[in-house]
């Protein structure tokens, strides 16, 4: 199991200290994660789905355990060596999409491209390339604020693919997005994923995302109570 | 290269809150140098005064003279040396005496000098004898602090050599200007001619002024050669006191255009937490992000002096040029200030200043970009610190 996933936990715990005492936000978390996988973290607020998400993307450290992204183990990278691996495998897709406001839509999708030193002609491509798997080619000169909330968290995505990594985490992706819009993006993540084999994991508890997932993780007070292989009840094609 | 790019980036995108950093900065820059170009033109006016008027290529004196006792006049006299009575030589005899302008007394030092001299300015040329008067000339501040007018006549009283007092009247010939107060306030300066008569000193001088073709080369019996150097030592203290003074304006304002720096970057630091977490996230290390807000720091302070070059250069040329007008009370602070003073520049100035402010401002982006570095992602990203 250990070889074949690209994540895989063992007996992860993170607390947090609070006081004197400490907050167990995840407790004796075991899973792992195949490329291709279009997975979700399910649960209510407070049950630990951000801070497993965050682990992942080597954004924060267990407390104990393992926890393995791409053969690498979280606990023991340097600062260096996680931006590394965030760098080459990784994208982040955030609930409030988080883009540069005085970058340009076209510069916002180029930055991750920037940190990997890519030739400029590459670049172009790429940024190209990935605004038209979001379909915003004709806003590559806007500016964040000029652009509605769906083609906002699409610029994300698209920020979040130009590099093509190999896992994409997405921190509920459609909270601030109406009904249309969630659709919208739910599609093209589960397009990308589909043609380009990238892992999905979401953080949630919108229903909406939750039913395009073909794995269910739920989770509650810390610790994995449900994993399930689902059908997605909602498919792009 | 990459932190460079962004930093432009990050400043081009931001727009007005870049500039008005710019522009506050630049104004330090245009000030600073304004200020010590003022500090070093006055200087330079002071020593060219002072050598124009007062010192030329240096000075012989009699063995006993010392400029800050007056008791040592009496015998501060000497013959003046065969070698140093030629055109490119000015021999002083210089004593006390006392005038009575509209029935006050008061107390003067006579200046003798030959009439033909040319290497000081004064107008020695205008000690003409008319109607077998003793003609004298006067500065301005002498002038008007003893309400004195050319063509005014006044008495005049000295002690000879043999400590008999004598007074006769004198006219005032000329009143000439000089920047330099030490040649005018309480001086009455007449003919050589006539003071060695009034002292019975014939042939005889306290110091002797030369050219500097002259300066110092040859040695005499009983006259001490005096450098410019060492005639300008009491310039140089106080153009070092202002130059300290210069110094605390120089910090003050580096200070102030820092601390505008120092407390954009704490702000930006708060205000941009969610775009740092979000760097993070995206794959910068903590180092590329202290690197790139101090990139941004530091590329203030260029544009900064681009800005201040844009309309500087025109206004510190233009000072340099039509001058600054002091103010009418610094005539009486006993140094040497010209009405005018015209600033100047040297490259070592403007290159300096601006190396500094760079350096400065780098150094103060650095300091706050460092917090940076213990910035928690995952708080940083949502917003989060405090």
């Amino acid at each position: 199991m250990e070889n074949s996933s690209i994540i895989f936990i063992e007996g992860m715990t993170k607390r947090f200290p609070v006081g004197r005492g400490f907050f167990t936000a995840l407790n004796q978390i075991s899973l792992s994660f195949s490329e291709g996988e279009f997975a979700g973290l399910v649960g209510p607020s407070g049950s630990g789905k951000t801070t497993l998400l965050n682990i992942i993307g080597s954004l924060d450290m267990p407390t104990e355990g393992k926890t393995l992204v791409m053969d690498k183990s979280i606990s023991e990278l340097t600062h260096k060596q996680a931006a590394k691996l965030r760098n080459r495998y990784l994208g982040f897709i955030f609930q409030t999409y988080n883009l540069f406001p005085v970058y340009t839509v076209f510069e916002n999708v180029e930055f991750p491209l920037l940190l990997l030193k890519m030739p400029v002609s590459e670049r172009k491509k790429a940024v190209m390339d990935a605004l038209d798997w979001v379909g915003l080619t004709d806003k590559i000169n806007s500016k964040p604020a000029q652009l509605s909330g769906g083609e906002s968290q699409r610029v994300a995505i698209a920020r979040a693919m130009v590099k093509k990594p190999i896992i994409v985490l997405a921190d509920e992706p459609t909270a601030n997005l109406d009904s249309a819009n969630s659709h919208n993006i739910l599609q093209t993540m589960e397009r990308l994923n589909k043609e380009l084999k990238t892992t999905f994991i979401f953080a949630t508890h919108d229903e909406k995302v939750i039913n395009y997932l073909h794995r269910q993780i739920s989770l509650e007070d810390g610790k994995v109570v449900n994993d399930e292989t689902v059908r997605s009840k909602i498919s792009s094609n | 290269m990459m932190a460079l790019k962004l930093a432009l980036r990050n400043l081009f995108g931001a727009g007005l809150r870049t500039w008005l950093n710019v522009i506050v900065l630049s104004f330090s820059y245009v000030i600073i140098i304004w200020y010590q170009g003022l500090i070093d033109g006055w200087n330079l006016q002071a020593r060219r005064d002072m050598i124009a008027w007062e010192i030329a290529g240096g000075q012989y004196w009699q063995k006993n003279y010392d400029p800050y006792d007056p008791f040592t006049l009496e015998n501060s006299h000497s013959r003046i040396p065969a070698g140093l009575s030629d055109n490119n030589t000015a021999p002083l005899l210089i004593s006390q005496g006392t005038i009575y302008p509209e029935g006050r007394i008061q107390a003067v030092l006579l200046k003798g000098i030959r009439k033909d001299q040319q290497v000081i300015r004064i107008p020695s040329d205008k000690l003409i004898v008319e109607n077998g008067e003793i003609p004298v000339i006067i500065g301005t501040r002498m002038a008007k602090n003893n309400k004195l007018e050319t063509g005014d006549y006044l008495t005049m009283r000295w002690r000879d050599v043999n400590g008999t007092f004598d007074a006769t009247e004198v006219r005032i010939a000329a009143i000439f200007k000089t920047d330099v107060p030490t040649i005018d306030n309480g001086q009455i300066w007449l003919s050589l001619e006539h003071l060695q008569k009034m002292l019975q000193l014939e042939g005889e001088a306290t110091l002797i002024i030369t050219g500097p073709e002259l300066a110092g080369t040859k040695a005499f019996s009983g006259w001490d050669f005096k450098s410019q150097d060492f005639l300008l030592a009491d310039l140089d203290q106080i153009i070092k006191q202002k130059s300290i003074g210069g110094s605390v304006m120089y910090i003050l304002l580096l200070m102030l255009a820092m601390l505008a720096i120092f407390d954009t970057q704490v702000l930006s630091i708060f205000r941009r937490q969610k775009e740092i977490g979000t760097f993070v996230a995206l794959g910068m290390t903590r180092g590329q992000v202290v690197k790139l807000f101090t990139v941004e720091g530091g590329l203030i302070s260029v544009l900064a002096a681009m800005a201040g070059a844009v309309y500087g250069i025109p206004l510190l040329i233009l000072q340099h040029h039509e001058g600054y007008a002091m103010p009418y009370e610094t005539d009486d602070l006993g140094i040497t200030i010209a009405e005018k003073i015209y600033p100047t520049y040297s490259l070592g100035l403007i290159a300096g200043t601006i190396v500094v402010i760079m350096i400065t401002a780098t150094i103060v982006s650095y300091m706050p970009a460092r917090k940076i570095a213990k910035m928690n992602p995952t708080d940083a990203i949502k917003g989060k610190i405090q």
